[in-house]
C-alpha cells in the first residue's frame, strides 16, 4: 500500500503542493469567479422577481381600471332605468287623467241622452194614453152607442195598462 | 514448504497506480529540509486545479440568458449555495466559496481519476485515494470549525459537548463521549474519502486484471472470466462515477454540518 509504504518521503510533499494548488483554487476559482457567478444569478433572480413585480402591478392597475369602468357603466345603467322609469310614470299619469276626463264628459253624455230618452219615454206613454183613451171613446161610441166621457175613457186606459 | 507456496509476482499489481513518483527529476527539491518534490500526485492536483478553472470560465460569460455551459456552472453553485444555506443558515455565505471550492475540486480529482486516458498513454493519478491529502483537507475543515468556534463563543465552544436538556448526571458521561466522537471528525472525514477512492480503483484493477489473465489463459478462461469481470468493470465504472460524486458531496455537506455546530453550538 504505497499511501503507507511511501508515507515518510511523500507527506511533506503532498502537503506542500496541495496547499499551494488548493489555496489557488480556493483564490482564483472560490473567491474570484464563484461570487461573479452568483452575483450573475443573484442579477438574473432580481431582474425576474422585479419584472413578475412590474407584471403584477399592471395588472393590478387594470384590475383597478376596470372596477373604475364597472362602476361607472353601472351608475350609467341605473340612472338610464330611473329615467325609463320616470317616463313611464309620467305617460302612465297623463293617460290616466286623460281616461278620467273622457269618462267624465262620456258619463254626463250618456246621463243626459238618458234623461232624453225618459223624457220622451214619458211623452210618448201620455200620448198613446191620451190616444187610447180618444180611441176607447170612440170605440165605445160607435159599438154600444154609449156616450163615455174623457175622463172616464182615460181611467179605464189607465186601467188596462196597468194590468199590461 | 513456505517457498514452493509462495506466489508468483502479480503481472497486475492493483497497489502500483496510488505509487507517488516525482517528476521531471525533481526528487531532490528541498525547502526547510522538507522534500517537496513535484510528483504526478501534484501534477494531477494541478490538472484538477486548471481544468476546474477552465469549468468556470465558461460560467463567466454573464448572460442574463444563460447557455448550457453557463447553466452547467450556474447549478453547481446554486447547488453549494443551497447546501450550505440549508446547513449553516444566513452565516453559512461567508463560507460558500470555501465548500465550493473544496467540494469541485474534490470532485474533479475524482472524476479525473477515472478518465480512460491510458489508451492514450496518460497515467491518472487520483490524488484523493491519499490520506496525505484527504487528511490535509479534512484538518484544514476542522481547523476552521475549531477556529470559528473559539472566535465565535470563546470557551463557551465547549458547551456543544453537552447536549442541550441533559441532566447534569448523563451531561458527565455524554461529555466524554461527545467529545471523542467530535475529535475523530477528521479522521472519519479523511478517511471516508480516502478509503471510497482507493476501494474503487483497487476493484477496477483486480477485474481489469482477471480480464488480462483470463485471456492470457486461453479462450475458455476468456469466455468464462475474462467477458464476465470486463461487464462488472463497466458497470463498476459507472458506480465509481456515482461514488466520485457522492464522496465530494459528502465531505462538502460534512464540512458545512461541522461549520453549522461552531456556527450555531447546537
Amino acid at each position: 500500500m504505497p499511501q503507507i509504504a511511501q508515507l515518510p518521503e511523500i507527506w511533506s510533499s503532498q502537503l506542500f503542493w496541495l496547499l499551494i494548488i488548493f489555496g489557488l483554487v480556493y483564490v482564483v476559482v472560490g473567491k474570484t469567479m464563484l461570487p461573479k457567478v452568483m452575483d450573475t444569478v443573484g442579477q438574473r433572480d432580481s431582474q425576474i422577481a422585479s419584472d413578475l413585480a412590474a407584471a403584477q402591478a399592471a395588472r393590478d392597475a387594470a384590475d383597478e381600471q376596470e372596477a373604475a369602468w364597472r362602476a361607472r357603466e353601472n351608475a350609467n345603467r341605473a340612472a338610464a332605468q330611473g329615467v325609463v322609469a320616470e317616463a313611464k310614470a309620467k305617460a302612465a299619469s297623463a293617460t290616466e287623467t286623460r281616461l278620467k276626463t273622457a269618462q267624465v264628459s262620456i258619463d254626463a253624455m250618456s246621463a243626459e241622452a238618458e234623461a232624453r230618452i225618459e223624457v220622451a219615454r214619458n211623452e210618448a206613454a201620455v200620448e198613446i194614453e191620451t190616444v187610447a183613451a180618444e180611441a176607447a171613446q170612440d170605440i165605445t161610441a160607435r159599438l154600444a152607442g154609449v156616450k163615455v166621457t174623457k175622463t172616464a175613457a182615460a181611467a179605464a186606459v189607465k186601467k188596462a195598462m196597468a194590468h199590461g | 514448504m513456505a517457498a514452493q507456496l509462495a506466489p508468483e509476482p502479480a503481472k497486475v499489481d492493483p497497489m502500483h497506480q496510488f505509487t507517488v513518483e516525482p517528476m521531471f527529476g525533481s526528487a531532490g527539491w528541498e525547502a526547510a529540509g522538507f522534500n517537496i518534490a513535484f510528483t504526478n500526485s501534484a501534477m494531477w492536483m494541478v490538472i484538477a486545479a486548471v481544468v476546474l478553472w477552465m469549468f468556470m470560465l465558461g460560467g463567466m460569460k454573464r448572460q442574463l440568458v444563460p447557455g448550457r455551459w453557463q447553466m452547467a456552472v450556474e447549478s453547481f453553485t446554486g447547488f453549494i449555495d443551497n447546501l450550505v444555506e440549508a446547513n449553516i443558515g444566513k452565516e453559512g455565505k461567508k463560507y460558500v466559496p470555501y465548500v465550493f471550492s473544496l467540494f469541485m475540486f474534490i470532485l474533479f480529482a475524482n472524476l479525473l481519476g477515472l478518465m480512460p486516458l491510458g489508451l492514450v498513454g496518460v497515467h491518472p493519478f487520483t490524488f484523493t485515494s491519499h490520506f496525505t491529502v484527504t487528511g490535509v483537507l479534512a484538518i484544514m475543515s476542522f481547523a476552521i470549525v475549531l477556529i470559528v468556534g473559539f472566535w465565535k463563543h470563546g470557551l463557551h465552544f465547549f458547551s456543544l459537548f453537552v447536549p442541550k436538556g441533559t441532566p447534569l448526571v448523563m451531561a458527565i458521561i455524554i461529555a466524554p463521549i461527545e467529545f471523542i466522537s467530535f475529535l475523530f471528525r477528521p479522521f472519519s472525514l479523511a478517511l471516508r474519502l480516502f478509503v471510497a477512492m482507493m476501494a474503487g480503483h483497487v476493484l477496477l484493477e483486480v477485474l481489469s486484471s482477471f480480464v488480462i489473465s483470463g485471456w492470457g489463459a486461453g479462450l475458455g478462461f476468456g469466455v468464462l472470466v475474462g467477458i464476465p469481470s470486463f461487464v462488472l468493470m463497466i458497470a463498476i465504472c459507472a458506480l465509481e462515477i456515482l461514488v466520485s460524486g457522492i464522496q465530494a458531496y459528502v465531505f462538502a455537506l460534512l464540512t458545512s454540518l461541522y461549520i453549522n455546530d461552531a456556527e450555531h453550538l447546537h
